[in-house]
């Protein structure tokens, strides 16, 4: 790919490939007004893939994602997370298992008024008491990792600012630290990009993927712009009206796969072209 | 419809058709009728003689409570001592008992929206509905007359205000924030703890600085019948038609509600 993992994570390669990690099976959501949100949708992920979700507004990529660490109580069917069934959890098993899924959102989900350390620690409430947190003793272990996640992202200078004195980039790179702290081993990533500037939104969906690639995390990706997850994920999944409609590399997204999530209109466009990215790296 | 074709065929927009004109117009005259009547009904139930001789009588009060008796302050340094605990100590007890109420009360944070619910909005109605003067009577008949008395039913008055400031601050927050908390697995008082309270905070401090102050002015007559304070000495002083005493106190009154008002402003201004 087109990056390079640094030595101190583990190699993507020595990863098990096939393992499996999360496991949709037969998920449905009817929202009480009777909208069917999600139609029987399985799905496998195996460990340390990214995944983009696309599809039309309304397609359900937020209840999916939501679903999954049942921030939305899915109607039936299962949620598998390395063979646990979430959906199955009394609420404090539910808590130990959200630990293990970093979120990522929109508008970035900060506490504005609190800081971006204390934001970034928050991602620790999942292992440490009410009164360590409310009091904000945190372990030095986790204050440590708090500096290391936001000096990776390039934010330790701002690590005293009150969170909405951050721009949106910065912003999203504090919850991408809250999200990473928790040491998850599944991201759940809701348009993460929404609310940026083009180059901004690069960079986001750049570090993201990077940040997987270095900790062996999956992810999904739930993402309006196309071009941009052909440039960073693996695979992409098409959500049209609560269910699949595509599953595959992003290479195979062609102008009638696209018809067929969004409807019609012209996608040539819209799809990055392999030979595109060859003639750059020709240049180059 | 307001927009019509007239017969050239453009079309004309007036605010309102002819209609909605004719009943507006009714509305005001039938507002302006009502008024005339009433007040004619005032007019004769009033003993215009007293009325027409008020400014000689407040002449003449105004010449008998100038210049104030000055060193009379030296017994209103601890009236005013007491008003002043009352109000914050009230202030504070109906805030200790105002946010569970609130937390209660709303919406999004109440346990039981059948049951807990209703009774929370009833305490909020109930301590509001009655003045602080009227809890006061009840007070003074139940634990006896004193500062104690006053404190209790400043703080009673003042939970009802304070927890419905609070829960509609509390159904108002961001709860994409609470969320993003949820979702990293903090338990139901962790949210509470980093999604809920920094969102209320702002609100809390302005409704806490706001009551107070609003607390101090109601403190000052709660003397009136008893409950201790500067109104004891306000209500010796009419009785016995000691003018200067009276306007003594309430130029320290009025001196005190300045420095409330002053204080509240600077914190209110520190916390936003």
């Amino acid at each position: 790919m087109h990056w390079a993992p640094p030595v101190s994570f583990p190699c993507p390669s020595e990863r098990k490939e096939n393992a499996l990690l999360l496991s949709l099976k037969s998920l449905t959501k009817t929202y009480r007004t009777g909208d069917k949100a999600l139609v029987s949708v399985s799905l496998d992920i195996p460990k340390g893939q990214v995944v983009a979700l696309i599809g039309p507004s309304g397609a359900g990529k937020s209840t999916l994602i939501r679903c999954i660490n049942r921030l939305v109580e899915p109607t039936e069917g299962q949620v598998l997370l390395d063979s646990v069934d979430i959906t199955e959890l009394s609420s404090s098993g539910l808590r130990r298992e959200r630990r293990r899924m970093g979120m990522i959102f929109q508008e970035y989900a900060l506490v504005e008024r609190l800081t971006v350390m204390e934001n970034v620690l928050s991602g620790r409430l999942g292992y440490v008491g009410f009164w360590r947190s409310f009091l904000r003793k945190y372990p030095q272990s986790d204050v440590d990792e708090a500096f290391r996640l936001l000096d990776r992202v390039g934010l330790l200078a701002m690590a005293d600012k009150r969170a909405d004195e951050l721009s949106g980039g910065q912003r999203q790179r504090v919850g991408i630290c809250r999200a990473l702290i928790q040491n998850p081993s599944l991201l759940l990533v809701d348009e993460p990009t929404a609310s940026l500037d083009p180059k901004t939104s690069r960079q986001i969906m750049r570090l993201i993927c990077e940040l997987c690639e270095e900790r062996g995390l999956a992810a999904i990706i739930n993402i309006h712009d196309v071009a941009l997850a052909q440039m960073f994920v693996q695979r992409v999944i098409g959500l049209q009206s609560g269910s699949v409609r595509f599953d595959g590399p992003p290479t195979a997204l062609t102008p009638d796969v696209l018809t067929e999530i969004y409807g019609e209109e012209d996608w040539q466009a819209t799809i990055r072209k392999d030979d595109e990215e060859d003639a750059e790296a020709a240049v180059a | 419809m307001p927009v019509e074709q007239i017969a050239d065929g453009r079309k004309v927009w007036q605010k309102r058709n002819r209609r909605e004109q004719l009943t507006h117009w009714a509305s005001w005259f039938a507002g302006v009728a009502v008024f005339v009547y009433c007040w004619q009904q005032i007019s004769e139930s009033t003993t215009w003689f007293f009325v027409w001789d008020a400014p000689r009588i407040a002449g003449d009060i105004l010449t008998r409570a100038t210049p104030p008796k000055w060193f009379y302050i030296n017994e209103l340094w601890e009236p005013i001592w007491d008003t002043l605990n009352i109000a914050t100590l009230g202030t504070l007890l109906a805030l200790c008992l105002a946010v569970p109420t609130a937390f209660l009360a709303a919406r999004n944070t109440t346990p039981s929206t059948m049951i807990i619910r209703p009774i929370a909005l009833l305490i909020i109605v109930s301590t509001r509905s009655i003045n602080s003067l009227i809890w006061a009577l009840l007070l003074i008949a139940i634990i006896g007359p004193g500062v104690f008395a006053g404190v209790l039913a400043i703080a009673i008055r003042s939970i009802g205000f304070c927890a419905k400031l609070l829960y509609e601050a509390i159904e108002e927050i961001d709860q994409k924030q609470v969320e993003a908390i949820t979702a990293t697995g903090a338990s139901r008082w962790q949210v509470m703890a980093y999604g809920i309270v920094p969102q209320i905070m702002p609100a809390f401090a302005g409704v806490a600085v706001f009551r107070w102050d609003i607390n101090i002015r109601e403190s000052t007559v709660l003397g009136l019948v008893g409950a201790g304070g500067i109104g004891l000495q306000l209500s010796a002083s009419l009785n016995v038609l000691a003018w200067p005493q009276v306007s003594l106190i309430l130029i320290v009154i009025l001196l005190a509600v300045i420095l409330s008002e002053w204080v509240s402003a600077k914190v209110r201004g520190a916390i936003i």
